[in-house]
């Protein structure tokens, strides 16, 4: 079977401490999908071009409240809309390990690829009128120049609750499939028919039973420092109403 | 195209992970973690990934600045002027104060990690008046714990989550050491370890807590002695770590009459060991029934009962005078005050202690403790805590850190695996010996200080007070307003100098705080106090210098402005002598190697205080013949010994002539090539007998005294009963032979100096109409710029550029204030108009916000339309410096400043409002020397901008 590189993002860890975005910035930016602009950088509504972005949402009604750390960027969809409505083929996904990526030289900039994505994936870039989004740093994870251990995205280097997991979701042996298996992986929005290459980990919750017997036991230290409540003789006994 | 790796320590906040800068063309390329450093093992955050834009900041300072004639502080009017001048304005200032009266020079410093130097420069300087930011940070975290169990969170200690089962956070959003500290805490829970979160608000790390439990502000204190009497009550502590290595089973003398009422009882026979630390208390041994020297083998104290000394005197154990106080503290007298449930409280504290007796971990590890008992193995009860701020940041939270300290003892879970753990040169003695002077005549004209500036008072007499009993420091820490104020109180400076109470001072030095901002309460009032003039039109506080690399709030009222470098462009040291990068299993320190060259004219920090400290022929930086003794800071490091041969320096690996010494050796000129070698660091890994239960473990404890890590190798003995505190409190009572307070604080030492645990409503709460101001509001860091200023990081601001005021749907409702919509907070010192925001992970009686993301127009680099200073707001505004009768808005046992007990009201801004922020302050002009940012648009490749 082909391959398929692609994010596991667990959401059991994420605390939301944007490592993932501004490290995936400061790779690309200077790198072969880049640049990655910044509008207003210092004035009113900064705004710039992300590959990944996080979103914080809260589920429920206090108390029962979740607080959800959301980091999203594109999917990699094994069957992305983006590709066939781009007219020049500049959208396109890599054979050899499922990437989907953006042929610069190709790119008018029309946005019918962003428009075409159900996940808003993707971000126009105002001053070199391309269309960029994550490349799940394909010039990384290629680079025969880099030790073996850098051979990865940005922000999987960098996320310091190892929330996010890379790898070839094909292979059934691979770090990613394990976890998909494992630990409850999904899509986002399956029912788009896109198939996402990227998947999430949900929230597992660890808790705790005391049995009643646990809390008293023949070791309990009050016993030793005569803290257990003993009745006084005089307390009133069968001694006291019965001769048998 | 020329590739290079250059490795450094980080600094984009406190946390100080190892990085490799790689360049390309010498320019920066970009920053990661380095996977070879032992604290961050190749992960950065978010603050560590912006490093690039820190550098290219258009806030960056490039030259010295000198206020213009006639221009009022403030308003941020300023000349360049020339290294040179700026030296000899400070050369011939403060020589003249020196000679004079040192203490009219005050030093104090944002950052709490180059105390080692800016100590000893005030030290030789001869100045009380020097402090870091502790007071106002977390003091309360480390007084409280250091005075209980002889070590702290922080960078002093932490929880052990490899090994634990129970993991619970109080009051922390975001903490250093932050990587280490998400590393941990995602292994943690993918090991299934159980983890919950006690916090108003849940974001951060308690988004991924297992269970939630809402806690209404500055109650922490009631729940913890809740917990601790139901795990008292159940049994559930552990009764052979509290026999051992607590002060539990020790007998306090119980006659009220007694001239040692509240002392431990001593066994007079016996030598004290050390008089400072003496080890001849008593226990009741409970097989023989008869009292025998604390510790005596085979004995095993009782923790209850009434008992008589042989000569009549009325004792009990410590343990029973705990338990006497925390049985009235049942979960139901909680569950008032904190608003958890009493039935969550007592399942929390069966947890803590089912989990922490039946879930033992015995590691094979043969050790000695200080009696000389061998023990076969090391034992851990996995239950560990963690918390920071939101204990700390409350006039009460030097008691409630000390309860929590009390309730980690009782589990059994200090220095073992799975509960807290210890990191070098931590534990220290309890307290630690370092002391200030005792009095005025320890400041004297061209000497050094006779003493640290800070200390850890053990009784009244180590208070730093005249005869008078009235503060000798600029803060008075160390008076008996804040007697074990042993970070100072950085948040009192202006105030009190302003007032000249104590006394005026000419020279205020501020390095690294936005004190006219956001590190300020009353900030409308201080910024006036900088600026104000006596009827001799004269400044109040004459002379303002300030050291920053960016253009902030602060440097706009400063009369000297020192522009500073980055991280990257300096050498620095996290030295053992301060707050190092210790890991649990051993000492670790680490170094700062410039990877680019400083921007324009700006200058280390470090660099400055040498040239001045020479300038100025401070004792420790001058040659008998008067010439200047270190060319520079990095030679100072090199050749510097705490005392002429010594062996202790700011760097402890690599140390002796031949380079193989650690901790202590002579001065090795190769160490910084040594350390830039080694990823910028040096460990020491203890053996594995060495590093657990090192308050006890004689082994270890001989280790730290051979490499003067400690003065003494005697045990550290957990204070759950604290005689120190109990020794002024006896001085109030006046029972005590020594020092006694003024009339006017006599009951407040009197109240607050209690030996026990105590839970008590926090002061300004205390002074507040709750029924006006019926809510608690309370700020924290987001992790993206935790510890850090970065506001005018162009990538950091986009997360983080304005912030709103979180509210509970249902309060909010109740207020009429609409989701997104513009409302006032107000409290009883001021009000604040900002935009409201519906959050349902915060307790309906809190409201909170990010804090110091609210900036003054045209600070930072920032155009006077950014959004940080028209929808950004501080809630700084709405905090008092100061209580009615006069003291500061601070714990009184510690000085920590009380930022989070403001009680406030929320109500909707009217329609025809202003839809903008109050209050306003003026724009700020653009520094000399500050790069003209682009303004529409920019990209940064490779240390190349594009842009407009």
């Amino acid at each position: 079977m082909s391959k398929q590189l692609a994010l596991v993002i667990d959401l059991n860890v994420c605390v939301g401490c944007h490592a993932c975005v501004t490290s995936c910035k400061e790779w690309n930016t200077s790198g072969l999908a880049g640049f990655l602009s910044d509008d207003n950088p210092y004035g009113r509504d900064p705004t710039g071009t992300f590959f990944n972005r996080v979103q914080t949402f809260e589920v429920g009604e206090f108390p029962n409240t979740e607080t959800v750390h959301f980091p999203k960027s594109c999917l990699h969809c094994e069957d992305p809309p983006c590709v066939p409505v781009c007219p020049t083929g500049a959208s396109y996904k890599r054979a050899e390990d499922g990437i989907v990526l953006v042929d610069y030289d190709k790119c008018i900039g029309c946005k019918y690829c962003s428009w075409a994505c159900p996940y808003g994936a993707r971000e126009l870039d105002e001053h070199q009128k391309v269309m960029k989004k994550c490349t799940l740093c394909v010039d990384r994870i290629t680079d025969a120049s880099l030790p073996e251990r850098d051979r990865k995205p940005a922000c999987v280097l960098a996320c310091p609750t190892s929330a996010r997991l890379f790898g070839d979701v094909h292979d059934p042996a691979s770090e990613v499939s394990v976890a998909i298996r494992e630990s409850g992986g999904y899509q986002l929005m399956p029912e788009w028919g896109t198939n996402p290459a990227n998947h999430y980990l949900p929230r597992r919750k660890t808790r705790k039973h005391i049995h009643e017997d646990e809390l008293v036991r023949h070791d309990n230290p009050l016993k030793i420092d005569g803290q257990l409540p003993k009745p006084a003789p005089s307390d009133p006994s069968l001694d006291d109403v019965t001769s048998w | 195209m020329s590739a290079s790796v250059k490795t450094t320590t980080c600094y984009m906040c406190a946390c100080r992970c190892g990085i490799r800068v790689h360049m390309q063309d010498g320019n920066i390329r970009y920053i990661d973690g380095n996977p070879d450093h032992p604290l961050n093992k190749g992960v950065i955050c978010a603050k560590g990934s912006s490093g690039i834009m820190k550098q290219e900041s258009p806030a960056r300072l490039t030259q010295p600045l000198k206020r213009k004639e006639g221009a009022e502080r403030g308003a941020g009017e300023f000349e360049p002027i020339s290294w040179e001048e700026a030296f000899s304005i400070l050369e011939k200032r403060l020589g003249k104060i020196r000679e004079t009266d040192p203490k009219k020079f005050a030093l104090f410093t944002g950052r709490d990690q180059m105390q080692a130097l800016t100590g000893l420069f005030a030290r030789q300087f001869g100045t009380p008046n020097y402090a870091a930011h502790g007071g106002f940070c977390s003091v309360n975290m480390a007084a409280g714990m250091i005075y209980t169990v002889g070590g702290s969170f922080w960078e002093f200690g932490g929880p052990d989550l490899e090994r634990s089962k129970l993991f619970i956070m109080l009051g922390t959003a975001e903490d250093h050491h932050s990587n280490p500290l998400k590393i941990a805490i995602s292994a943690f829970k993918r090991r299934g370890g159980r983890f919950i979160s006690i916090n108003p608000v849940r974001t951060g790390y308690s988004a991924i807590a297992d269970e939630w439990v809402p806690i209404r502000p500055g109650t922490d204190g009631a729940l913890l002695l809740a917990l601790t009497a139901e795990v008292i009550s159940q049994g559930l502590y552990d009764r052979e770590f509290v026999a051992r290595y607590t002060n539990g089973g020790q007998l306090v003398v119980t006659d009220p009459n007694a001239p040692n009422f509240g002392l431990f009882a001593t066994d007079d026979n016996a030598e004290p060991a050390l008089p400072e630390y003496p080890q001849n208390q008593v226990w009741w041994d409970r097989h023989t029934n008869s009292p025998v020297l604390s510790h005596t083998p085979e004995a095993d104290p009782a923790l209850f009962g009434n008992f008589r000394l042989p000569d009549g005197t009325q004792v009990r154990p410590a343990f029973q005078l705990l338990c006497d106080r925390v049985k009235q503290h049942t979960p139901e007298w909680a569950e008032a005050i904190t608003g958890v449930p009493a039935a969550t409280i007592r399942r929390l504290a069966h947890e803590m202690g089912v989990t922490a007796r039946d879930d033992k971990i015995e590691l094979p590890i043969a050790w000695t403790d200080c009696w000389g008992k061998e023990h076969r193995t090391v034992t851990g009860n996995p239950v560990a805590f963690h918390a920071m701020r939101g204990l700390a940041a409350h006039s009460n939270g030097f008691h409630t850190v000390r309860t929590l300290a009390v309730l980690m003892s009782l589990l059994g879970t200090i220095d073992r695996p799975g509960g807290f753990r210890h990191k070098a040169p931590f534990p220290r003695a309890i307290p630690p010996n370092a002391k200030t002077p005792t009095g005025p005549e320890g400041v004297q004209p061209g000497k050094p200080l006779a003493g640290l500036a800070l200390g850890w008072p053990a009784s009244p007499e180590d208070l730093f007070i005249d005869e008078d009993g009235e503060p000798v420091r600029i803060d008075k820490a160390f008076s008996w307003e804040y007697p074990l104020s042993v970070h100072g109180l950085m948040h009192t400076v202006i105030t009190n100098a302003w007032k000249g109470d104590p006394y005026p001072i000419d020279t205020l030095f501020i390095f690294m705080a936005n004190m006219a901002w956001n590190s300020t309460m009353n900030t409308v009032e201080v910024r006036k106090m900088l600026n104000d003039k006596g009827a001799d039109g004269r400044y109040k506080i004459p002379f303002i210098a300030v050291c920053d690399a960016f253009q902030s709030e602060m440097t706009a009222f400063a009369d000297l402005v020192l522009p500073d470098t980055t991280y990257l462009e300096r050498h620095d040291v996290m030295s053992m002598l301060d707050r190092p990068i210790s890991e649990f299993d051993g000492p670790m320190d680490a170094v700062r190697i410039p990877v680019v060259p400083p921007k324009g004219d700006c200058k280390p920090f470090q660099e400055v205080l040498i040239e001045l400290a020479s300038r100025l022929k401070l004792p420790a930086f001058t040659l008998p013949d008067g010439s200047r003794k270190y060319r520079d800071y990095p030679d100072f490091i090199l050749r510097h010994e705490t005392e002429p041969g010594s062996g202790i320096g700011f760097l402890a690996g690599w140390r002796g002539t031949d380079g193989r010494s650690a901790m202590k050796g002579e001065p090795n000129l190769e160490q910084w090539k040594r350390y830039e070698d080694n990823n910028c660091h040096f460990k020491l890994e203890l053996p594995h007998s060495y590093q657990y239960m090192r308050n006890w473990n004689r082994g270890y404890l001989e280790w730290a005294q051979r490499v003067r890590i400690r003065r003494h190798a005697d045990p550290i003995l957990i204070h759950l009963y604290s005689e120190v505190l109990q020794r002024f409190r006896l001085a109030a009572q006046g029972k005590w032979p020594g020092r006694k307070p003024p009339a006017r604080l006599a009951s407040r030492i009197s109240k607050y100096f209690d030996p026990l645990p105590l839970y008590y409503v926090p002061l300004e709460t205390e002074h507040t109409d709750r029924a006006k101001f019926p809510l608690a509001a309370i700020t924290q860091r987001p992790m993206a710029m935790y510890h850090a200023w970065d506001s005018q990081n162009a990538w950091l601001r986009q997360i983080h550029t304005h912030n709103y005021l979180f509210v509970n749907p249902e309060t909010a409702r109740a207020a009429g204030v609409a989701d997104g919509g513009w409302m006032w907070v107000e409290s009883p010192w001021g009000k604040v108009r900002c935009m409201g925001r519906y959050s349902e992970a915060v307790e309906p009686g809190t409201v909170w916000t990010w804090n110091a993301i609210g900036k003054q127009p045209g600070a930072w680099g920032l155009s006077a339309a950014a959004n940080e200073s028209r929808k950004g707001f501080l809630l700084n505004h709405l905090i008092t410096d100061s209580l009615p009768g006069g003291t500061s808005n601070s714990d009184p046992v510690t000085g920590q400043a009380g930022w989070y007990d403001v009680r406030v009201r929320i109500y909707p801004a009217q329609p025809e409002e202003p839809q903008e922020v109050f209050p306003t302050f003026e724009a700020l002009p653009r520094a000399p020397g500050t790069r003209e940012a682009p303004k529409r648009w920019m990209a940064y490749v490779s240390g190349k901008i594009t842009g407009k």
